[in-house]
């Protein structure tokens, strides 16, 4: 299915559209507040910016930094190819620890390799310990948000959820209400699970540390609580000093939640044996590094700025798009306009390709991204991929194709715009009235869904031009 | 001044009263303006739509007929974005770096029509008269790519007569976009319905912008719901006076 037919479904559901339109609105404000507020918030962009490029230039050699630190730090560095192979290793690992269930937090990683179906084929039940991926999880749908995973739902809708899934059959929607009920669910979870699953939103190369940030203190229970912590991140987020994450841990929050601070910023480095935190931390500790198509995209000169990106989701908020069709027309973990320049390229154009057409090239995502990433242009870029690899086959005999040469072929002729114009006034006389077009034909017919069309006009400019006295 | 007046593939041969609105007002202001019958589209569809090197041949064309103007003005902020924007990366594409010079040396010569009053030509007043209740709907190109500002908002403020209400999210699209607006019809759809109540809710008479691509979506919503609101471009109202009604 593509995007089109998904939007078909989704711009119908009010509710849908109520709850995004309503959240989306405020986050946005509140984004824009906390950013404008900052003296230096464009330089902040700019040093972002500045220090994932410089990153990506070399990161074959920060990623071995990266290893070595964790390695020295007591946790173990396993590198991933694709997603299969990310299963695989973090199955195992799983396995290997006799593990019946696991705790999750925090992992769009995981999505992207489509873990939890693995684990529950090995016989691993997954918990996911975000709230709202919880309730995703349990309604069995898929995320529609990359930082409000539950964006969809309003909190009737959880409050029906919760008293089917967690046996509360009193439970009202009062949010009060809701948290304490899904706040004893989950301390369970953490007290009886040994191996937790967590994604990461930086690793720093010099010293071997790893950061999630998160907003509700679920992400800091499963980071330290069981023995065992298993974390995947795509190769792109390794940061190559301490120091940079000063500029991410003020970029982040203030684009993504719009807080000055993020509320739960948990860093460790290695396992709790490390002479820095004996006390704290898991026994053991993975590092999984998935490349997953990464590699290929760092190699495209034009799309490499993908990989900027922090995952704050501020261009879905901010999209006209997004805040219509919905998360789920993206048919992906990574939604809005950052999905649908990164799902094409993960998962290729075949299963993705009407992506880069989900969009208007409004521009409001690149004024909003915090790191500047140039998404109209790598939506445009991908477009003549996916006509490219169309015109390779009978797509070069396709209507648009054709369509498109035609155009060009009369925007070189002059006298055959001419021509084709006159034939358009005399085509149009049955279907025009009053000068307007209130159904066009095939292709053009999706215009006529809810807009008139002018009729041609009887003179065109360059006509009236040839026939005008020359002006004063 | 002589200029050179980039009419764009679209309002020659869908709007070419806002082509004949800049005409007067140029003239008005002292201009002495040009049309060069061999140009054409700027191509920003081909390249838009995934076919950059149809695009090209529009760009090679641009550069060869307007060569040695000495200002070019367009009434479309979308195709002026497309030529500051775009055009050099695709003559890089090209692997053509004499377009790539020729271009750089051209660009700036390029001005949208409402850049060219306030910049190049410093005015704001243009002497119109149009008494109607008018709102202005910033195109995303004038907003984010060519950042005019409120160079529109002054020179409709100049115009004697005229009633300006804003728009509460005048930053937001309109849903055309293009091809966008036919292959993403519903979504495209979607977001017009929202830019149409934004724009009754003002109770204005006449919606308008400078570009008919957004005028065309907005008033083609319009028209469907027989609103009794109109679209005219910004050209077309500087272009009246209270001796030349132009109103259409």
């Amino acid at each position: 299915m593509s995007f089109t037919e998904r939007a078909h479904h989704s711009l119908r559901d009010s509710q849908l559209r109520r709850n995004l339109a309503k959240a989306t609105s405020t986050i946005r404000a509140k984004t824009a507040r906390v950013s404008a507020e900052l003296p230096d918030w464009e330089a902040l962009r700019d040093a972002g910016r500045a220090i994932k490029r410089e990153t990506l230039a070399e990161l074959d050699r920060h990623l071995v930094a990266l290893e070595e630190s964790v390695t020295r730090a007591g946790g173990v560095v396993h590198w991933a190819a694709d997603a299969a192979e990310a299963r695989r290793i973090i199955v195992d690992l799983a396995k290997a620890h006799g593990a019946r269930q696991v705790i999750k937090i925090k992992s769009m990683t995981t999505d992207e390799v489509e873990l939890n179906p693995a684990l529950e084929a090995a016989g691993i039940r997954p918990y996911e310990t975000d709230l709202a991926d919880m309730i995703v999880q349990m309604a069995h749908e898929k995320p529609s948000h990359l930082l409000v995973p539950a964006i969809h739902k309003n909190r009737a809708e959880i409050a029906a959820l919760f008293r089917n899934e967690m046996g509360e059959p009193e439970l009202s929607d009062r949010p009060a209400e809701l948290t304490r009920a899904a706040r004893a669910y989950l301390r369970e979870r953490f007290l009886e699970t040994p191996v937790a699953i967590s994604g990461a939103n930086f690793a720093v190369a010099e010293t071997g540390s790893v950061v999630v940030v998160e907003s509700e203190g679920n992400g800091r229970m499963c980071l330290t609580l069981p023995k065992v912590l298993i974390s995947i991140m795509g190769i792109e987020k390794v940061l190559p000093k301490w120091e940079h994450l000063e500029v991410f841990l003020q970029l982040l929050p203030r684009a993504s939640t719009g807080e000055r601070m993020n509320p739960y910023t948990s860093i460790w480095t290695g396992t709790r044996a490390h002479e820095h935190q004996a006390e704290d931390g898991p026994r053991e500790f993975h590092l999984v590094l998935l490349d997953n198509g990464r590699s290929k995209i760092l190699a495209d000169e034009v799309a490499r700025a993908t990989l900027h990106c922090i995952r704050c989701s501020r261009c879905l908020n901010v999209c006209p798009v997004y805040q219509r069709a919905g998360g789920h027309a993206y048919d992906s973990m990574y939604q809005g306009p950052i999905g649908a320049i990164v799902t094409p390229q993960i998962k290729g154009l075949d299963e993705a390709g009407s992506l880069p057409f989900a969009s208007s090239l409004c521009g409001a995502c690149q004024e909003a991204c915090p790191v500047r990433i140039p998404i109209p242009e790598i939506l445009v870029h991908l477009r003549g991929q996916v006509v490219r690899r169309s015109q390779a086959g009978l797509g070069a005999l396709g209507g648009e194709a054709l369509a498109m040469r035609a155009a060009k072929a009369m925007f070189e002729h002059p006298a055959l715009m001419g021509a084709a114009l006159a034939a358009g006034r005399v085509l149009q006389a049955p279907m025009a009235r009053d000068g307007r077009i209130e159904r066009l034909p095939w292709p053009l017919d999706g215009w006529s869904l809810g807009r008139d069309f002018p009729a041609l006009p009887k003179q065109s400019f360059r006509d009236w031009w040839k026939t005008r006295k020359a002006g004063p | 001044m002589r200029v050179s007046l980039f009419i764009t593939c679209f309002n020659d041969a869908l709007f070419p009263q806002t082509g004949q609105a800049v005409v007067t007002v140029l003239e008005r202001l002292g201009c002495a303006v040009e049309f060069r019958q061999a140009q054409s589209c700027c191509g920003q569809m081909h390249a838009n739509s995934g076919y950059p090197r149809e695009a090209v041949d529009l760009v090679r064309r641009f550069a060869a007929v307007f060569e040695d103007a000495e200002a070019i003005v367009a009434p479309a902020t979308s195709c002026v974005a497309m030529i500051r924007g775009q055009y050099p990366r695709l003559a890089r594409l090209a692997g053509d770096p004499d377009l790539e010079r020729r271009l750089e040396a051209l660009i700036p010569r390029l001005f949208e029509f409402t850049e060219f009053l306030t910049d190049r030509l410093e005015v704001e007043d243009v002497g119109a008269y149009y008494p109607h209740r008018v709102t202005y709907h910033a195109s995303c190109n004038s907003l984010r790519a060519l950042k005019l500002g409120d160079r529109a908002l002054r020179l409709l403020r100049a115009v004697r007569g005229l009633e300006l209400v804003e728009l509460t999210r005048p930053q937001e699209c309109c849903g055309f976009g293009g091809t966008f607006a036919v292959k993403n019809a519903e979504t495209s759809t979607a977001m017009l319905a929202d830019k149409l109540r934004d724009v009754l809710d003002t109770g204005a008479e006449v919606c308008t912008a400078g570009d008919n691509s957004c005028l065309m979506h907005i008033g083609g919503g319009l028209s469907r719901q027989r609103t009794g609101v109109r679209t005219v471009h910004l050209a077309e109202i500087l272009a009246c006076t209270d001796t030349v009604g132009r109103a259409p």
